[in-house]
């Protein structure tokens, strides 16, 4: 049996978990992911390596992950549904496993609507769900798919995501239970502004159990601009950016907006922190990586365990 | 029912301007209701060429016949003797009824007169919707009669996702969110057990082409 991941030491041995974000290039040079990466060296306990996300082509997760691990990082690999039938993730996931990466984040992923080849034609063999069952099945009966066995079987730590915000509120939880019992190990939630609705969701997740079963680390991201919070209420499906967060980004003005950003995203860690049930944090700084460190350091998160 | 849309006018003119005699068939069931190739559609899509073919001095002798069904033997009959005058035929039949009709007119040109779009339903004067992708095996019993394979943008099978806000669903405000949809229903059905538990994978090769059903093995 492989060692555990480093996040799923942490996790396991109840300290309270940081995770970061990285997104692949758009071309075959290796050498920007292993600058990004050295941005999030140290700061966090394990880095997601998105996967195409919003449906752009970049460089694959696996293989950037790969580039990440060189650097002495260890890398939460995403994987969505929407590229990739149920034969190419299973060679995939085997491919990652061989190269020592246990952290899988099952995702359906964006429309291919909204990326940059909207011809693409979408493959959604199975939805999440269906992938982090498959992932469990790998790992704990070693068998694939069909039923038929693996041979040398990975350890993985699954991954899913919840959004706590989109509709229906009531059923947020439901879905969360289903993905706890297809075989997620740990929650990377929807970045969250509106603290009080997270709360409100935290107490349905707690009402029913679903924290004693599964790890939760609440998503949070710090806001560049007044612009940008803006257009994420306006156009981000499943966002919820409340006014006051508009408001404190424009009363910073252009020059403040940077230290305002990031002041707000500590404010939101420092709050979520202590809602019980929630096992660390998710910090999204998309194409602003050298934001994690400052803000975990700030939030008292550092430094991080070494196991 | 078959939807489709017409084609352009230009489109359409691309493909038969080296022919001499063409003949415009309409189908006069489904593409009737949706208006893109009934007889009606058929008549006036052949004025209209002949028109601008005028216009562009280009000669070519355009008829119409039209008939109720190209997808049946039954019906396409008298296109056999009809087209035999033409050297291309311009099928208003949806995609089946395009490749009936060259099926059976093995020396003939067929071309498409129209974009065939999905099965669906007539959803208010001059608006249709698709709601049935013929995947083969069907599981509206287990979702109130509501089809997310066919109204899920994602083909997701435990929904809402993340995306769903608002009753619509992430790839557009215009398009409710099917999983909502499905959710409502059960509701007022009392019947919310049925969205419980874990689905198993579908299979998708119980909907894949070419494919065929033969009444001999079905009633077995």
């Amino acid at each position: 049996m492989m060692e555990k991941s480093n996040l799923e030491k942490v996790l396991s041995l109840g300290e309270f978990a940081v995770t970061a974000e990285l997104g692949p290039p758009k071309g075959a040079d290796g050498q920007k992911v292993k600058e990004k990466a050295r941005l999030l060296k140290d700061v966090a306990d394990a880095v997601n390596i998105t996967d195409c996300q919003t449906a752009i082509v970049r460089m694959s997760s696996i293989a950037s992950a790969k580039l990440i691990m060189d650097e002495g990082l260890e890398p939460i690999v995403q994987m969505t549904t929407r590229d990739r039938n149920r034969i190419a993730l299973q060679s995939d996931l085997l491919g990652a496993a061989a190269l020592g990466i246990n952290n899988i984040l099952c995702l359906t992923g964006d429309h291919p609507k909204f990326g940059n080849h909207p011809e693409a034609k979408p493959v959604f063999d199975l939805d999440s769900i269906q992938l982090s069952l498959m992932l469990k099945r790998m790992r704990d009966d070693k068998l694939f798919l069909n039923g038929e066995e693996l041979h040398g079987a990975p350890n993985f730590f699954i991954g899913a995501v919840a959004n706590p915000f989109a509709d229906p509120f009531d059923y947020r939880a439901v879905r969360l239970a289903k993905k706890i019992e297809a075989g997620a190990d740990f929650i990377q939630t929807q970045i969250i502004y509106n603290v009080e609705k997270f709360f409100d969701w935290m107490a349905q997740v707690r009402e029913m159990g679903l924290d004693k079963k599964v790890h939760i680390l609440a998503g949070v991201a710090p806001v560049k601009s007044a612009g940008m919070a803006k257009y994420m209420k306006k156009n981000v499906p499943g966002m919820d950016v409340p006014d006051w967060v508009i408001e404190r980004m424009e009363a910073a003005g252009k020059e403040g907006a940077k230290e305002e950003g990031i002041k707000i995203c500590v404010e939101i860690i420092e709050k979520v922190k202590n809602i019980d049930g929630v096992h660390g944090v998710h910090i999204m700084a998309i194409e602003w990586e050298d934001a994690v460190g400052p803000i975990a350091e700030a939030a008292g998160l550092l430094p991080r365990p070494k196991y | 029912m078959i939807v489709a849309e017409a084609k352009s006018l230009g489109k359409i003119k691309e493909m038969l301007a080296s022919h001499k005699r063409v003949l415009v068939s309409g189908c006069n069931t489904c593409m009737a209701v949706c208006f893109a190739g009934g007889e009606k559609e058929a008549a006036v899509l052949a004025a209209s060429l002949r028109m601008a073919f005028k216009i562009d001095g280009v000669d070519i002798e355009i008829k119409e016949m039209s008939v109720q069904r190209q997808c049946e033997k039954e019906f396409t009959e008298p296109l056999k003797g009809g087209a035999a005058d033409f050297d291309a035929v311009l099928s208003l039949g949806c995609g089946a009824g395009v490749n009936a009709l060259a099926d059976m007119l093995t020396d003939t040109i067929v071309y498409p007169g129209v974009d065939t779009k999905f099965i669906g339903i007539t959803e208010s004067e001059g608006v249709w919707a698709s709601r049935c992708s013929a995947c083969g095996e069907c599981i509206l019993d287990q979702t109130a009669g509501i089809c997310p394979i066919n109204r899920c943008a994602k083909n997701i099978l435990h929904g809402p996702c993340g995306g769903s806000q608002g009753g619509s669903c992430e790839i557009s405000r215009d398009i409710p969110c099917v999983w909502q949809l499905i959710i409502d229903r059960m509701k007022r059905l009392g019947i919310m057990d049925k969205l419980g538990g874990i689905r198993p994978l579908k299979d998708w090769s119980a909907g894949l082409n070419p494919s065929k059903v033969t009444k001999d093995e079905r009633d077995k």
